[in-house]
């Protein structure tokens, strides 16, 4: 008989490692994981800037030396991993799962296994999604993809840049290419806002001097065989050109930061139920897709701005392989949750608390900028539970912690329902 | 001294060189592109029509149906993915029914088979997603949809297998007729031949201007396209076209040859060389696609890529209307054929005219020249088999790998496309040198991250097979359209 996996990860990425660490340290012996780079550690390994892990390690860490960390926890628990590895499919077979992969060492393989944790993170929207006319030069790059020529391959791709989205990605990329001689003209932001982090905007904008361009975006890319320039506009409330306020830029190179999307497909052909609002998988709060022994984390989830929490919700799914291995995993969910208006979505789904310690966090994003407001939970009519905040900014993702005692108290409730509620008003000391 | 010098390595220029390869001819496919197929033949609706628009008086209804028909067995030979996927030209309107009626009486003039006039309810039986205000449409189950790209480059390859001289990134610049022969001036030097053949798209009044007086010239005219993801490509079966009107034959709405869904194209006058796309022309086709699939607007979250493609139109100076013809012809200037103005059905029309132009006018112009034309014996018309691998069973899989371990090597992970397929295109005859031209033969960067995952590493593959460093990699035109500025700060130069 083949070999039986207890627990396969698909991607060995921060969301990966952290997975397959908690699932072995959770009762899951045979785990593998498999990595279609030739290295571990993801995205990270491309992020040489610092600034991961200053909620799980209390220090500035660069993104592969965050990595490293993983790495070496699960090299000291002898957890084994194929690179170049891609994975083609993934069949439910009921209790046994089957993972199609291939890589040139072994040839095509299948790897039979109880349970699966999706971790293939996400890929950014390219220049297409976004339908900016004009030509279809070279010299347009999506930030990532710049960001691997130039810190893992050693390439400079272009010298005079226009970004486009305020994206972290888009925002380091600025940095980075300053660093390395280029000039970075403006960064223009679509949205009245930005969607990076706050701190990247002063360490990589604001300390270069460049430009941040609120509400503009690129309306036309010049040049018929590299980039010669771009068109930008600024953009009314409704997000549409403000005709009379275009701006020509003369630059060889675009970057685009402008969102990311969870890459599902492995998980779609798989059949497992996915989101609509985060474009992932429906998961549970130890992160069990709508497959049985399927989990999923981290940015094939939802996109995550710090990966501090991708780390934190993939320990959750390599627990809850784990559990499943162990069958004491609760399956049946008590709470449905809902995001209300104006919250772009909320995970997990779906909550079963036996399988909750002590509380639970809801990840949750704002659509727009909040201020002097709540966020409310209810339960049926009653208010549960409060999150505040000076601020919601859609850069930040919301963690709306909830103690399982609260939870426990309504044992007929079916949905946690999240609102945004204005902020009340303090009452004045008489 | 070459037999034939062809001018543009486009459909009509390589498809005119595979036609003569059948001949022992020395023969030579020049265009100024860094691949073939670059312009006209690689943006536009990559549609094979059935042929029932042109009317039977024009060339371009002479040789649309027999082209159509004539595709299976081209596309079989040369390995092209094409499919008869049936269109439909659907109507609103009474008014619309008739021109349906007329349609299809000139279809059955131009010899067009299986063609049926469905009713509203056999209609829509066909394709539940068209809008339900339609009454009616005309079925032509021959019509069918192909990789253009991949149709030129395996039209070139197969040129060449069998004796054709393709020489890229050589532009004509000038052309002396020397009475007997031409003089191709060129940027990388002379070229001389006996026949010319002008193919050169949207710049063959141009290059017909260098021997010739100006008696056609070409309007170049845009189109604009939308590529969608594939999770809409099953949106119609058919290729789906409005009813046809003076502009055109309207925004269509159709199933790519891969299984991804595009619409447009928007018709507007413009410069030559300008593929851009334009906000406006993009809005609109928006607006119209949805008149007869209306669930098409809900795709619209799902568009990859926004392109624009240039119809070569012609104008004949005798002509009274811009509702023209293709240019077939040994031109004024003898010995030098011009097959001009060549835009939709051309695409279609290739199999037919090519041979048309080939057997009935470059063929006697040798013979009166006294050249001696003798069949190549060895002519094959076969291309060598391409290996998809996405579309291979499990077991085929493992044994290619075990072969070829190249295959086990995933490099652009939206379309599934291995290491060995990349390297397969970069070195068959008339192969891929460029990103873009990797892109083209096997859609490594076509899928829904546009590049953004596996360009670096097609990159890297361009550099270590062709032997070239990273940074004189290009995405397409060579020189002009760089990918890489150079190395970073800490990279020491090699040698350092």
């Amino acid at each position: 008989m083949e070999k039986v996996y207890d627990t396969v990860v698909l991607g060995g990425g921060p969301a990966g490692l952290a997975a397959a660490i908690e699932a072995k340290k959770n009762g899951a012996e045979d785990v593998l994981i498999l990595e279609r780079d030739r290295e571990l550690g993801g995205i990270l390994n491309q992020c040489i800037h610092n600034g991961f892990g200053l909620h799980t390690f209390n220090e500035q860490l660069t993104g592969p030396e965050y990595a490293e960390r993983f790495i070496d926890q699960a090299k000291e628990l002898d957890i084994p991993y194929e690179l170049d590895t891609m994975v083609l499919d993934l069949e439910d077979e009921g209790d046994l799962k089957r993972i199609h992969a291939v890589n040139e060492e072994n040839g095509y393989q299948t790897f039979d296994t109880k349970s699966v944790v999706l971790t293939m993170g996400c890929r950014e929207r390219p220049a297409g999604a976004i339908g900016i006319p004009g030509f279809r030069p070279a010299g347009v790059f999506t930030a990532g993809t710049a960001q691997r020529f130039i810190n893992m391959e050693g390439y400079m791709c272009g010298k005079k840049a226009v970004i486009l989205g305020s994206g972290d990605i888009g925002l380091i990329m600025a940095r980075r290419m300053t660093l390395e001689g280029a000039e970075v003209e403006a960064v223009c932001e679509l949205m009245p806002y930005s969607n990076g982090l706050q701190r990247n905007i002063v360490q990589c904008l604001d300390d270069y001097d460049i430009p941040l361009k609120l509400s503009h975006t690129i309306t036309f890319i010049h040049g018929k065989d590299r980039v010669e320039g771009v068109t930008i506009q600024e953009v009314g409330p409704d997000l549409k050109p403000i005709p009379g306020t275009e701006e020509r830029i003369d630059c060889d190179v675009v970057l685009l930061s402008v969102g990311l999307l969870p890459e599902n497909e492995i998980s779609r052909n798989a059949g497992v139920e996915i989101d609509a609002r985060t474009n992932g998988p429906v998961v549970s709060e130890l992160r069990e897709t709508s497959i049985p022994g399927v989990f999923a984390a981290g940015n094939v989830v939802h996109v995550h701005d710090l990966v501090d929490f991708v780390s934190e919700e993939a320990a959750l799914a390599g627990k809850g392989a784990g559990k499943y291995i162990q069958g004491t995993l609760d399956q049946e969910p008590d709470f449905k949750t809902v995001a209300g208006p104006g919250l772009g979505y909320v995970v997990p789904q779906n909550v079963s608390l036996d399988n909750v310690d002590d509380s639970i966090t809801f990840y949750m994003r704002v659509r727009n900028v909040l201020e002097d407001k709540v966020i409310n939970a209810y339960i049926g009519d009653e208010k549960v539970a409060t999150k505040r905040a000076q601020k919601f900014l859609p850069a930040e993702m919301v963690n709306f912690k909830i103690s399982k005692k609260t939870l426990e108290k309504y044992p007929d409730g079916e949905e946690i329902r999240f609102v945004i509620e204005d902020k009340p008003v303090p009452k004045k000391k008489a | 001294m070459y037999d034939v010098a062809i001018v543009g390595a486009g459909i009509a220029g390589s498809y005119i060189a595979r036609t003569l390869a059948r001949y022992e001819l020395k023969i030579v496919l020049i265009d100024g592109e860094s691949d073939v197929g670059n312009q006209i033949s690689m943006a536009n609706s990559a549609i094979v029509h059935a042929g029932f628009d042109a009317p039977s008086y024009k060339l371009k209804g002479k040789f649309n149906a027999p082209g159509c028909i004539m595709y299976g067995k081209v596309c079989e030979d040369l390995d092209v993915p094409f499919k008869r996927t049936g269109s439909l030209v659907v109507a609103h309107t009474e008014e619309e029914m008739m021109k349906i009626h007329e349609l299809y009486q000139n279809g059955l003039r131009n010899g067009v088979p299986d063609m049926r006039i469905l009713f509203e309810d056999e209609v829509h039986e066909m394709e539940p997603n068209l809008a339900p205000d339609i009454c009616g449409a005309l079925y032509a189950g021959d019509a069918g949809i192909v990789s253009p790209f991949e149709l030129v480059a395996k039209v070139a390859e197969n040129a060449v297998d069998n004796g054709v001289e393709l020489r890229l990134d050589t532009l004509v610049e000038d052309i002396e007729n020397n009475d007997g022969s031409f003089t191709l001036k060129t940027n990388k030097g002379n070229i001389e031949a006996k026949v010319v053949v002008n193919a050169a798209g949207v710049y063959a009044d141009d290059v017909y201007e260098m021997v010739g007086e100006h008696y056609f010239e070409i309007l170049p005219r845009k189109g604009n396209y939308f590529i969608f993801d594939k999770e809409c490509g099953d949106l119609v079966n058919n290729v789906i076209f409005p009813c046809p009107t003076k502009n055109g034959k309207g925004i269509l709405v159709a199933p790519t040859v891969h299984g991804n869904l595009l619409i447009g194209p928007d018709a507007s006058p413009t410069w030559k060389g300008d593929i851009s796309t334009t906000q406006d022309k993009l809005d609109w086709i928006k607006e119209n696609a949805h008149k007869n699939v209306p669930s098409v607007e809900s795709c619209y979250r799902k568009i990859i890529r926004n392109y624009a493609g240039t119809r070569n139109t012609p104008v004949k100076t005798e002509w009274t209307t811009t509702d023209g013809d293709f240019i077939i012809e040994e031109s004024p200037v003898k010995n030098f054929v011009n097959f001009a103005g060549y835009e939709s059905p051309g695409l279609t029309s290739i199999p037919a005219a090519g041979l048309y132009v080939v057997d009935e006018i470059i063929l006697p112009i040798l013979e009166r020249e006294g050249v001696e034309v003798k069949p190549n014996e060895n002519f094959n018309p076969k291309n060598r088999k391409h290996v998809y691998f996405n579309e291979l069973t499990e077991e085929e899989k493992r044994e290619l790998i075990k072969e070829n371990p190249k295959y086990g090597r995933v490099i652009c992970r939206c379309e599934t496309i291995t290491e060995g397929e990349i390297l397969d295109t970069i070195h068959r005859s008339a192969g891929a040198t460029t990103v873009k031209g990797v892109k083209k033969r096997c859609r490594a960067g076509m899928g829904r991250c546009q590049g953004g995952f596996c360009s670096p590493r097609v990159t890297e593959i361009l550099s270590r097979e062709l032997d070239i460093p990273m940074d004189q990699v290009y995405y397409d035109k060579k020189g002009p359209a760089f990918i890489l500025t150079g190395k970073t700060k800490d990279v020491p130069e090699q040698g350092e």
